[in-house]
């Protein structure tokens, strides 16, 4: 028996490849036919509002969910027929925490690492070190539910590293936290980018995805609408800058349609601001005020991820 | 993070990993994880096992039995009535740590805590999660009924050494009820609320009146064959039988057989059940 099988991609630097994959839940497609790939290395970004379908594409890679249709292959493998073994190589950090509230945090690493079937001293040896990255070697021995929610997201990603996965999968790694514990997660994860590990993650906050990925892909109504890295999809599909205006709300409306005739890329009027996407944002705030319309705050700024959302999709990542 | 299919050559094989164990090794990887929550409580439960039959066998077995008895013992078989009720109260007793052990413990592992969500992540199958659960069931299982023995022969309430016989046998009723009740249990999506039921009425009408108190023929003709398609009743009638040294092979290849089967339908049931649950 040979120990694996031959891939069925050329290409060994891709570990996941998906074609059509498709999701249904009854009647209600949750994914509907998108295609990726992921290479070695690289942290790869599924950034979308929630219920694009986000959520279910991962939990098909987690071999947790079978899909409805279309292709997938994790390192080669097929995701229903060779589920554990494939999983034996993933690490997963859930969007909800999944810890055993009552053990302790030592004692979840050990649940953990007996579940891939790791010996004890292994595991011994890599809660030292997991929990030192993760910085939470002082509270090693303390029960896991008095900690914060910050403290059991770095714990959950050091449990995801216990079988020293080839893949880490994060499903909204930062929802729900604090923006100085987010800061913190987000370090960490830095870090094991640098380390070349293969990261997945989905986002709905444009800065998480900015940060930590090389590429990606925005998803909208279970479709992909646009694929790349941070840089080349603003390039793509947004302007160098943004003039944000914020004008009285009695002048909202007739402030818009006199800005239709600014000379703008672009313009969208958002139920508290009107955004103008312009190559020189102080040109164009000028150009307004030529206008005779004086907004009581302006804002020039980078283009982001959100305005290639709020291009494609005509909403904002919040607006779910 | 190097491991050995990063140095794989372009183009060639992917290895598959670590072979997976087979299936009882990964069962018991998904039993270490109930043996590690359990290392917190044990202590207490091992005082409620043992206070629990002495409780029962004092009032009912040695103080309403005297009652009893000295109204003549001709429909127990003419054995006292704790002699009569020992036997009865450990198949029960069976039962009892299955209820225990497979209503709130999957569903607080399946919807509270979500620790099986975190385990269907890592190399184990459902059918794993549920057998670990299972055999963390038996375990409680052997150790109740053991300590059950131990106090029924210290109350003078085995009649005969084939009592021996009957601890394997309340075990295998014990089964009879995790089995489907795990199965059962970890299909509940929103809330408990079926297990008040299942406590209210099951349990408690199946404890009353499938003859761990008084004999089946007490009860009116027509409502006696609800009790013995009760698995429990096979239980009691095995275990008493044991107890008292009266039991016949024919007798007891029976009731170990309608126990086992539900046992087993309850375990293909599960297999099913755990699946559909955590493989959306």
């Amino acid at each position: 028996m040979p120990l694996g099988r031959v891939a069925d991609v050329p290409d060994p630097d891709v570990l996941i490849r998906a074609k059509g994959l498709t999701k249904r839940f009854g009647d209600f497609t949750a994914v509907s036919g998108i295609e990726f790939k992921l290479r070695r290395g690289e942290a790869f970004g599924f950034l979308g509002p929630n219920g694009a379908g986000k959520s279910s594409t991962m939990r098909m890679i987690a071999c947790v969910s079978p899909p409805s249709g279309g292709e997938l292959t994790i390192f080669g493998l097929d995701p229903v027929a060779d589920g554990a073994a494939i999983r034996s190589r993933l690490g997963v950090v859930p969007q909800e925490d999944t810890l055993d509230v009552e053990l302790t945090v030592r004692e979840n690493l050990l649940v953990y690492g007996r579940y891939f079937g790791l010996r004890r001293p292994v595991i011994a040896e890599r809660t030292t070190r997991l929990l030192d990255f993760v910085q939470l070697t002082e509270r090693a021995d303390d029960q896991v539910e008095p900690l914060s929610g910050g403290m059991k997201r770095r714990l959950t990603i050091a449990r995801s590293l216990i079988n020293e996965p080839q893949i880490l999968l994060l499903d909204e790694p930062t929802t729900g936290l604090d923006p100085q514990a987010r800061h913190v997660v987000w370090d960490r994860l830095f870090r094991l980018k640098q380390q070349g590990v293969t990261l997945i993650l989905t986002t709905h906050y444009m800065d998480e995805a900015e940060q930590l990925c090389d590429r990606l892909v925005v998803m909208d109504g279970g479709k992909i609408a646009a694929e790349g890295s941070p840089r080349e999809l603003i390039e793509a599909y947004s302007t160098r800058e943004v003039l944000e205006l914020r004008f009285a709300v009695a002048e909202h409306d007739q402030a818009a349609q006199k800005l239709a005739h600014a000379p703008a890329d672009r313009m969208e009027v958002l139920a508290d601001r009107i955004l103008l996407y312009v190559p020189d944002g102080d040109a164009a705030l000028d150009a307004v005020r030529g206008l005779g319309l004086e907004p009581l705050t302006s804002l020039v700024r980078r283009s982001t991820l959100e305005d290639v959302f709020l291009r494609l999709t005509g909403r904002r990542l919040e607006d779910g | 993070m190097t491991t050995p299919a990063q140095a794989a050559p372009p183009g060639q094989l992917v290895p598959a990993g670590p072979r997976p164990a087979d299936g009882m090794g990964m069962a018991i990887r998904a039993f270490l994880f109930w043996l590690v929550n359990y290392r917190r409580t044990w202590r207490g439960t091992i005082y409620s096992s043992v206070l629990g039959p002495v409780l029962y066998l004092g009032a009912m077995g040695v103080g309403l039995g005297s009652l009893v008895d000295s109204h003549g013992t001709a429909s127990l078989g003419g054995v006292s009535y704790l002699s009569f009720l020992a036997p009865g109260l450990m198949a029960a007793n069976g039962m009892q740590t299955a209820m225990d052990e497979s209503l709130y413990p999957v569903f607080a592992a399946v919807k509270w805590q979500k620790t099986y969500q975190a385990a269907a992540s890592t190399p184990l199958r459902p059918g794993d999660l549920f057998r670990g659960h299972i055999l963390f069931t038996t375990m409680r299982l052997v150790m109740n009924v053991v300590i059950f023995l131990i106090v029924m022969v210290a109350f003078g309430a085995a009649r005969s050494a084939w009592v021996l016989a009957a601890v394997p046998v309340a075990v295998l009723t014990g089964l009879a009820f995790a089995a489907p009740l795990d199965a059962f249990a970890v299909t509940q999506e929103k809330n408990d609320q079926a297990f008040n039921m299942i406590f209210r009425f099951g349990l408690i009408p199946l404890f009353l009146f499938s003859g761990t108190f008084f004999p089946v023929t007490q009860l009116p003709a027509w409502i006696r064959p609800l009790a013995y398609v009760t698995p429990l009743w096979h239980g009691v009638a095995l275990c008493r039988s044991l107890s008292l040294g009266t039991a016949d092979w024919l007798g007891a290849l029976g009731h170990v057989g309608y126990l086992a089967a539900i046992a087993l339908i309850g375990l293909a049931a599960g297999q099913r059940t755990y699946r559909r649950r955590l493989y959306v």
